[in-house]
């Protein structure tokens, strides 16, 4: 009798135990990650590959995860190739249990191509401060989200800095603003802003236009020499950032009035220029350096662990910054997610519900070791780019250091929101959308 | 005025940069009928070797340039070794298409072992403006590039001379006409090409240094290439002079377009205009300015 009772138990366990275990088996959140960790521009890749990296693992190594579900990792080198950052979305699209949740591109190009996919494969994408401008308006673009700030907020951004500068709006009248641009969809893309700022300021605005990669631009900086604008805005990545601030200084430009965007902003695009660098200025959206108490954590619990994805003495560089505020908005809205739908095991579509109710306020970015490093976003169904305010920062080459000189630059929003709607409304129409009615 | 002498100026100056660039491609050329479209990311490789070897030893920038060398040769032998042995008289396209591959290993080799990250190469180079030509006669005009356009003169009377007047010179010659031929005199193909490998290794390593000083060395660097082409379009594929000239036509012609022309256009147009300039001369004479004109009887 005790025999066939024991035989009856064992064989009992023998069934229940695996489904106890995948019971017990938690869910695993698919995170892809497009970077560039080859190719030209790669400097400017790892960086922000190794902050959005460093996020995650901490959470893995620190909570197991997020909210009781595991993280599934996956980077996928780009090259910062169009052809190849679609090709790592197709491969990681269906990966997983939840399939990827969002995507962050990492590159204007690859994002124009995703955009269409993106809506039918229903995963959002999170373009934060580059790809399309427009796609700020979510009742045309409900699954692409282009927070905290667009490139046409950080060009109004920047004028509104060199108005103040000048003394008010007013001063602006007369001057001569020059963008030296990257020539491709990325770099042409603040023009349009420009122009409309010029007018209404009465600013003249000179066009210079380089092209890929840069390597060589002599014939640009002559022009600014002959031309001796007062203000130079620079819309450039890659070696074409190193070049200029150097060929900036040969001249001597002041470069005090000289900024670039924020993706013309990070260590290794002044470094080479030396003293001469001292004092550039670029637009941002977050704080430099590692001097937070996220940062601290990530050194204490990732890099001691021996577990970090870069060099320890790189964490806290602009990219850097710029790839953990990338992963904490990210992860935020996958909280949000696993609220609105009451469970952790999310997909795609639940973490654009996510996105579209995220509100980081500036006390829970204090809870999340962030005080006072970035700004407070608030998104919704017909807002994907919130606040769009710029800070300014300036680069000290004897210290070799970022410092923030100017912050809550508001940009101008009854010219670009206009902006917004046409080029949202063209695409709507070339593409046969309905928008959403978001109230 | 003032302006068109600077830009006359500045057009020379980037004009001999793109000529180191020019001379390493027609070395290679010249002695063995190769097209090396790996010359630029040797330029790259060199850069990189030289400026990690700095970073990761400490040790002072003669001993790494030296070291350097040694890669180089290392390189050249290796790509003998491994490559060119086993295809000696193939199709001149078939050479092509393995230098492509070569490209393809040294980009690989060299984000190995030095990594992708921007290098500073302060190795004491002259940078910025010249101040005595632009406070004297208000003329902007780049120290490092006078510095290079002094070391691109010595660069091309030390290889005028090795190519004229030394032995190793006319082997070099003798491989670049007639493989076999070369052979059959008793000219050691493996040789001649371990050194003409190593000498345009050599010439990357300067272009290297002297365009990774002006930009950082990282990876676009290997993108330089793109500017020799057409110089050595112009100039010729087998002249070392005609590299030189054929630089400071290019360089001029585009900075003089992009300056007065580009404004009518929408501006960006040195890239392309340089082609244009180069394709324009081929009508005239195909085999470039100082190109050997190439006549087969049948």
């Amino acid at each position: 009798m005790k025999l066939k009772h024991l035989t009856a138990g064992l064989a009992a366990l023998a069934v229940a135990a695996p489904l106890a275990a995948t019971t017990a088996q938690a869910y695993e959140l698919t995170i892809p990650s497009l970077v560039y960790r080859t190719g030209p521009y790669a400097p400017g890749g790892i960086p922000f590959a190794n902050g959005y990296a460093d996020y995650f693992k901490l959470l893995e190594q620190r909570d197991g995860g997020i909210n009781g579900a595991t993280i599934n990792f996956v980077e996928c080198e780009t090259a910062y190739n169009t052809q190849q950052g679609v090709e790592c979305y197709e491969n990681t699209k269906n990966q997983g249990e939840s399939g990827a949740l969002v995507y962050q591109p990492l590159s204007t190009g690859i994002t124009y191509q995703l955009i269409p996919k993106a809506s039918v494969d229903e995963i959002p994408m999170f373009t934060m401060g580059y790809g399309r401008t427009s796609a700020a308006n979510g009742k045309v673009f409900p699954w692409i989200f282009n927070f905290p700030g667009t490139y046409w907020d950080a060009a109004s951004g920047m004028v509104n800095y060199a108005a103040a500068i000048e003394g008010g709006e007013d001063q602006l009248k007369g001057k001569t603003i020059a963008l030296v641009y990257h020539n491709s969809a990325y770099g042409k893309e603040p023009i349009r802003t420009l122009e409309e700022l010029s007018s209404k300021h009465g600013f003249k605005l000179e066009l210079l236009p380089v092209d890929h990669p840069g390597q060589e631009q002599k014939a640009t900086w002559l022009q600014i020499r002959r031309m001796q604008p007062d203000w130079v805005l620079m819309w450039g990545w890659g070696v074409m950032n190193q070049v200029a601030v150097k060929e900036a200084s040969s001249i001597r430009f002041p470069m005090d009035r000289f900024i670039g965007n924020w993706w013309a902003g990070s260590e290794h695009d002044v470094t080479p220029a030396g003293e001469g660098a001292n004092g550039y200025l670029s637009a941002t959206f977050h704080a430099p350096g590692a001097d937070f108490p996220l940062h601290q954590e990530i050194l204490e619990k990732v890099y001691d662990a021996d577990m970090g994805a870069g060099d320890r003495d790189r964490v806290g560089e602009v990219l850097y910054n710029r790839g953990l505020v990338a992963a904490v908005w990210t992860v935020e809205a996958i909280r949000k997610a696993m609220e609105i739908k009451g469970s952790n095991e999310i997909v795609g579509k639940d973490v654009r519900e996510g996105l579209e109710a995220l509100n980081v306020t500036e006390e829970r970015l204090g809870e999340l070791g962030l005080p006072n490093f970035t700004y407070p976003v608030e998104i919704s169904c017909a807002v994907h780019s919130d606040p769009g305010t710029v800070l300014i920062q300036q680069w000290d080459a004897a210290a070799g250091t970022w410092r923030v000189v100017a912050s809550g630059i508001e940009p101008d929003r009854s010219v670009i929101m206009p902006l917004i709607e046409e080029d949202s409304a063209a695409y709507a129409a070339e593409n046969n959308i309905t928008p959403r009615d978001c109230n | 005025m003032e302006f068109l002498i600077e830009t006359i100026l500045s057009g020379l100056m980037a004009g001999v940069m793109y000529s180191l660039v020019a001379l390493g491609f027609v070395l290679i050329f010249k002695a063995s009928g190769i097209f090396n479209f790996a010359q630029g990311v040797m330029c790259l490789f060199a850069a990189l070797t030289f400026a990690g070897i700095m970073e990761k030893t400490g040790l002072p920038w003669p001993i790494a340039f030296v070291m350097t060398i040694g890669v180089m040769v290392f390189v050249a032998w290796a790509v003998e070794r491994f490559v060119l042995r086993h295809l000696v008289n193939q199709e001149p396209i078939i050479l092509f298409m393995v230098t492509i591959g070569l490209a393809y290993v040294l980009e690989g080799v060299g984000d190995i072992l030095w990594g992708s990250d921007v290098k500073v190469l302060d190795i004491g180079l002259p940078s910025g403006a010249s101040d005595y030509m632009l406070d004297n006669f208000n003329i902007y005009v780049e120290k490092l590039e006078v510095f290079a356009a002094l070391i691109a003169a010595v660069l091309v009377g030390f290889l005028a001379i090795f190519f004229q007047k030394t032995r190793i010179g006319r082997a070099l010659r003798a491989v670049a006409d007639d493989h076999q031929a070369a052979l059959s005199v008793g000219i050691s193909l493996q040789t001649i090409w371990v050194i003409v490998w190593s000498v345009a290794g050599f010439v990357a390593l300067v272009a290297g240094t002297l365009w990774g000083a002006k930009s950082g060395v990282q990876f676009s660097l290997s993108l330089i290439a793109l500017k020799a082409l057409p110089v050595l379009i112009l100039g010729g594929f087998t002249s070392i002079p005609g590299a030189i000239v054929g630089g400071l036509i290019i360089g001029v012609g585009e900075k003089l377009a992009e300056i007065y022309v580009g404004p009518f256009v929408g501006g960006a147009i040195e890239n392309w205009f340089a082609y244009m300039l180069a394709l324009a001369f081929l009508l005239v004479r195909p085999q470039g300015l100082f190109g050997e004109r190439i006549i087969e009887r049948v």
